[in-house]
């Protein structure tokens, strides 16, 4: 019955992923915060230098994958605080969690689809993916993950403007991808970076993502796999038991 | 539906004072009260959108706190502040809604055509709700509080804001949603509104409830509020009329004067003498049971 109770709630979880792809994607924040942001500032590192294309994917799929998956989810709650509609949402019979899950669930989806694209790109112009099904599991585990920490960055504090919750989000995601491997290689950090590395997801999932594409890490990928998918189920259940806490304060 | 003690603070304020009522199957109940009284506090509390301090309240047996998704899965909700997605198509909003409450594809889809049909919004279905009109919006709204076929429906102000065409239509919807047997509980600080739809009526003020009863009974109870009704064709003053015995107060109203009276058919025999003894003309005589108004206001103030 319990089954039964977390399997309708699941579906609900649906149609909130499909009223945020409706409506979301196509607002220009979305646009600007998640795919061209991340395509000029990588432009503006890789610009001018002789960087073979099998060394240059793993960042772009990096900055790709962490960009598209958090663009959306920091910004729907005070949206819809904003528009009035969170109040329609919290009286239906939808339980919080399975609101955040939908909001999960379309910064994921979103986050894997436009993830696929470099890799395509990358594969017409030559580059050789080593593994296809690591790299495979590496987006969707990096995408969760990174939809999951989109929905943390808007728990606190409960704002009802959107821009607020995107500057917040900003000011954390753009130190992560300096810190992440993602331009410099992690062997190539001092101690100390390497160390503030270790606390980023997106540090992980760049991992993964050379040794798919390069054939080699700096972590285990065993290791990669289960840090990201800790750190999923950490920022998941943070960020659905803050906004449990704050939602009053934002109706 | 069955409230005890519900309350509600906004830090030193308290919005909603530890009110209780019942709500009868089939019944529509009206919440009557001044803006800020604490009518959309309660609805907001009952359909879960914020937690009472105090208090409690079920629905068809099912605890607002501990069974919230259940107690929710029977209602349908016109809220005052919340919107439909302006984003989204009208049918769009009703196939989100529909889907939320977990009614089948086919079935949504179905009932979906026919409230769209029924409130004349068939024709726009495919249209994004930010182009639509206030009135439009209140009727998607309805009909997205009606997608799920509810058992009990909460109406925060429906009408209010709305031209003459779109509230009658709205007003004769609710009564034909409550023939069909659908328990409603309405806000609204419209007396008449109150007094043409609602089987009882409570009247909250302050957050606290002044008197719950039928609108007839509620008028009944302040018999000190019955009046008569005179205009002559000559000016005469107050001070003339109150002199008559039985006459507790005299108020101009237009060209017409109304004398506050305890036994209206002993005054109208009165003021007849009156009239002859100063050989005026009688050109209205009404007798007047207190409005509903006038009830409401005595008991706000009494609160």
């Amino acid at each position: 019955m319990k089954g039964y109770l977390y399997l309708e709630q699941f579906r609900r979880s649906l149609a909130i992923l499909k009223k945020n792809i409706r409506i979301y994607y196509s607002k220009g924040p979305v646009v600007i915060f998640g795919l061209l942001v991340p395509f000029f500032l990588f432009l503006s590192f890789y610009i001018g230098r002789n960087i073979p294309a099998q060394a240059l994917l793993p960042g772009l799929l990096g900055m790709t994958a962490f960009f598209t998956a958090t663009s959306v989810g920091p910004a729907i709650v005070p949206w819809e605080a904003r528009a009035k509609t969170l109040e329609r949402l919290i009286s239906s019979p939808i339980s919080i969690w399975a609101i955040f899950l939908g909001d999960v669930l379309s910064s994921f989806l979103f986050g894997v689809v436009v993830s696929v694209f470099p890799v395509v790109v990358g594969i017409f112009m030559g580059v050789e993916v080593t593994n296809l099904w690591i790299l495979g599991l590496g987006i969707i585990l990096g995408t969760f993950c990174f939809a999951s920490f989109s929905i943390l960055l808007s728990a606190y504090p409960p704002t009802d403007t959107p821009a607020s919750v995107m500057m917040l989000s900003s000011m954390i995601k753009l130190p992560l991808v300096f810190i992440s491997g993602i331009f410099i290689p992690i062997e190539e950090l001092p101690d100390w970076g390497k160390t503030i590395s270790s606390i980023s997801p997106l540090t992980y999932f760049t991992d993964l993502a050379r040794y798919s594409i390069q054939g080699n890490s700096y972590y285990p990928v065993e290791l990669d796999l289960i840090v990201l998918s800790a750190f999923a189920i950490l920022f998941l259940v943070t960020a659905v038991k803050i906004h449990e806490r704050t939602m009053q304060k934002r109706l | 539906m069955e409230v005890s003690n519900l309350t509600k603070r906004f830090g030193e304020l308290v919005a909603v004072d530890h009110i209780s009522f019942q709500i009868k199957k089939g019944e529509l109940f009206g919440f009557l009260g001044p803006n800020g009284a604490g009518k959309t506090t309660t609805i907001r509390m009952l359909t879960g959108v914020i937690k009472p301090d105090e208090g409690t309240a079920s629905i068809f047996g099912y605890d607002i706190l501990r069974e919230g998704l259940r107690s929710r899965q029977f209602m349908g909700i016109v809220p005052e502040m919340a919107n439909a997605y302006v984003d989204l198509s009208a049918w769009n909003n009703l196939m989100l809604i529909g889907e939320l409450y977990g009614v089948p594809k086919k079935e949504r889809q179905e009932r979906a055509t026919k409230l769209l049909k029924e409130f004349g919004l068939y024709e726009r279905r495919r249209h994004l709700v930010k182009g639509f009109s206030r009135g439009m919006k209140q009727k998607l709204l309805l009909c997205m509080a009606l997608i799920n076929e509810p058992q009990i429906l909460f109406l925060d102000e429906p009408t209010s804001g709305l031209d003459v065409g779109s509230q009658r239509l709205i007003r004769d919807m609710i009564r034909e949603l409550n023939k069909s047997g659908i328990t409603v509980f309405l806000t609204t600080h419209n007396m008449e509104e109150a007094n043409q739809l609602c089987d009882r009526i409570a009247i909250i003020n302050q957050g606290k409830i002044a008197a719950i009863d039928s609108p007839e009974k509620l008028r009944m109870r302040s018999s000190e509020l019955q009046s008569i009704e005179v205009s002559f064709d000559k000016t005469i003053g107050k001070d003339e009329l109150s002199k008559i015995q039985g006459v507790k107060g005299v108020k101009k109203i237009g060209d017409k004067m109304r004398l506050y009276v305890d036994e209206p058919s002993v005054v109208l025999d009165r003021l007849i003498d009156f009239a002859r003894s100063k050989k005026l003309k009688v050109i209205t005589l009404n007798t007047l049971a207190p409005t509903l108004e006038d009830v409401f206001l005595k008991l706000v103030k009494e609160s």
